[in-house]
């Protein structure tokens, strides 16, 4: 099969978005054209993508837009035991327990949790790929047991499992976007294949099938391209439960670093013992992990239903 | 019906096997072994030797795993390596404290939740509509622990209504035959104890129900929308059947079963949610001694709970899967 000089061109054209597909698929292009049309006119999905590109440029202008370093504490003479200083010109959203100031945390936390949501997602949705296209493409024992390997990890609550997984690892950020990739393996994988089985029957496949297209290219050029909606919705849903989940990891310290880490879940745990002195401390980073995760879920809604047959004619 | 449990029991077995062989391997493929995880900065070689000697990491594999599946199956899972007393102990312990949170939790989820998705779809369009759509979204998307802080600092800190910490106040001197604090009251007849527990259970409950209950009313809403657009439903209203009935019979049953599959998965949910909700609330729980355990790396706790919380959700989708029979006669016949 891998000496079909075809199959090679149609497997390194799946790598980017299906509508580029060389094979000339129009149904394929036309969901995408048509999806791209009813976003625009959908107010969620418009108000979730002003979210994300917000958040998106102040995590990449971080260097520029943070007065402080992140490990700077510009303010360490000014806190006292029982006094942190509020908003002032020098430092707009105040001071945090160490003299750190908040604003430039918060700026340069929204890089460390947007960085460690999307590189989890991405190892999350590669190896689910990897998984959920073995299974559907084969089928048979390789399904088999690949689908009880996923079972298995679906028979644990995710967050927990990413707890034990960091846990293992060790304390680190790296520790974290790999516990929360894996735990997103299994729902990526069985979602593609879900999607790929639905695929396997249609008419179109029996038609490339009855052509005499090799098993390859029926499934990297028909199957794979139709099967991808679903799962592009997932990873845009996936990347607000991995901001959300990030930061309950680094919440319960297994994202290492010290108590002056400037990213949104540890700011949370440094703020636990100031609730009283400073409940701020807690607002801002809780309220960034929250809009963001808002961002990500209204975007990814909007694209469901925009990718979504059944709700089209609307 | 008894059969139908038997079977999924049945089921449960290889899960839990898969799930031992996973943990059992997961603990050996630490840098160094389980000896080194076990004692951590002390690990020195002569240490290491010991500690596999004692506790048999030495030997082959296959042999190491059918010992501590044995000793899985009669209770022994091992000993905290930070407190010293057996795992199994440690949860008994505590986990009245989490099925009492996680119980009230879900009473106002599955409360408020359901009441609100059907309120929310037959007003479909209205305010109440929107409002419960925009709020399940934000109860979506507001991580449980910020939630939890939000109360605490609202409710606790600032308006005092409610205790801040832990599950009962120090100087109430109350026994405690059963661990269920609530329930111990009643039984005793010390009703200042359980009203002062139920007090410092609402809090955590209600930060930890957020999740379930946003999620929750979102399935109930699409369902009973789903539903009320029914042809079964037109042809009940056409043979004259009076309008609270048919949304009592017809609707509401029909539109509760994709609602039990998800109440069944907001178990797992719970349960998680509890490590961090009972950290915030300083709720001594199987939670807050999970968390705990992770910095301690405490791997005799971690397999433990993991396992255990396995079973637990396990055992709350079989549930489902029997209620579903209750809920509709079609489901009984199989």
């Amino acid at each position: 099969m891998t000496t079909d000089p075809t199959a090679q061109t149609i497997v390194g054209a799946t790598a980017g978005p299906p509508d580029h597909d060389p094979a000339g698929d129009d149904a394929g292009a036309s969901i995408w054209r048509v999806a791209a049309r009813r976003l625009r006119r959908n107010p969620g999905a418009i108000i979730g993508a002003v979210i994300v590109l917000v958040f998106l440029a102040v995590a990449l202008l971080a260097p520029v837009l943070a007065q402080y370093d992140p490990q700077a504490l510009p303010g360490r003479t000014e806190i006292r035991p029982t006094f942190i200083p509020g908003p002032s010109d020098a430092y707009p959203l105040g001071l945090d327990r160490y003299g750190g100031d908040l604003l430039s945390k918060l700026i340069w936390g929204a890089r460390a949790s947007l960085l460690i949501g999307v590189l989890s997602t991405l190892l999350g949705l590669a190896g689910g790929a990897l998984l959920g296209l073995l299974a559907g493409a084969f089928g048979g024992w390789v399904d088999t047991v690949t689908m009880r390997l996923v079972d298995l990890m679906l028979s644990v609550p995710s967050l927990l499992l990413a707890v034990s997984i960091a846990a293992v690892i060790g304390q680190s950020p790296n520790a974290v976007v790999i516990a929360i990739g894996v735990v997103q393996v299994p729902i990526f994988a069985r979602l593609l294949r879900g999607s790929m089985l639905a695929q396997r029957d249609q008419d179109y496949v029996l038609a490339a099938t009855s052509l005499g297209l090799s098993r390859r290219t029926v499934v990297m050029s028909h199957i794979v391209p139709n099967s991808v909606g679903p799962v592009i919705v997932q990873a845009t849903l996936m990347l607000a439960t991995a901001v959300i989940e990030a930061a309950a990891l680094s919440f319960l310290g297994l994202g290492g670093g010290s108590p002056i880490t400037a990213e949104w879940g540890r700011m949370l745990t440094a703020a636990q013992n100031e609730l009283e002195v400073a409940p701020r401390l807690a607002l801002w980073p809780g309220a960034c992990i929250a809009i963001t995760a808002l961002g990500f879920t209204l975007f990814g809604e909007a694209l469901r239903e925009a990718l979504d047959p059944k709700t089209r004619k609307r | 019906m008894a059969r139908l449990v038997l079977q999924r029991l049945a089921l449960l077995i290889p899960t839990l096997l898969g799930l031992s062989i996973l943990l059992f391997l997961w603990v050996r493929a630490l840098p160094g072994g389980p000896a080194t995880a076990l004692l951590g900065e002390r690990a020195t070689p002569e240490a290491v030797a010991n500690i596999n000697r004692l506790y048999g990491f030495d030997k082959p594999l296959l042999e190491q795993y059918l010992t501590w599946l044995g000793q899985l199956v009669t209770g022994n899972f091992g000993v905290s390596t930070r407190t010293g007393v057996p795992v199994l102990e440690e949860f008994l312990g505590r986990f009245p404290a989490t099925i009492e949170l996680t119980v009230v939790a879900l009473v106002i989820a599955v409360g408020v939740g359901i009441p609100l998705g059907y309120l929310a779809a037959r007003h479909q369009g209205r305010a109440l509509d929107h409002t419960t759509v925009v709020a399940s979204l934000l109860g979506v998307t507001i991580p449980v622990f910020f939630l939890a802080f939000l109360l605490k600092y609202a409710f606790a800190v600032e308006l005092g209504w409610f205790p801040s910490a832990g599950r009962q106040d120090p100087t109430i001197v109350a026994t405690h035959p059963t661990g269920f604090y609530v329930l111990d009251g009643l039984l005793t007849r010390e009703w200042d104890a359980s009203w002062d527990a139920l007090k410092h259970l609402f809090l955590p409950a209600l930060a930890l129900g957020s999740i379930p209950l946003a999620i929750i009313a979102r399935i109930t809403r699409a369902s009973v929308i789903e539903v009320q657009g029914a042809d079964y439903v037109r042809t009940a209203r056409a043979k004259g059947l009076r309008p609270p009935r048919l949304r009592r019979r017809v609707v509401l049953r029909n539109a509760m079963l994709p609602v039990a599959t998800t109440i069944g998965l907001q178990v797992g949910l719970l349960l998680s949610g509890a490590v961090l909700t009972e950290t915030v609330f300083a709720f001594n729980g199987i939670g807050s001694f999970l968390a705990e355990a992770i910095f301690s790396l405490d791997y005799a706790v971690l397999q433990g709970f993991i396992l255990f919380v396995a079973v637990v959700y396990a055992l709350a989708n079989l549930a489902v899967d029997v209620s579903y029979g209750l809920i509709d006669p079609r489901m009984r016949v199989r």
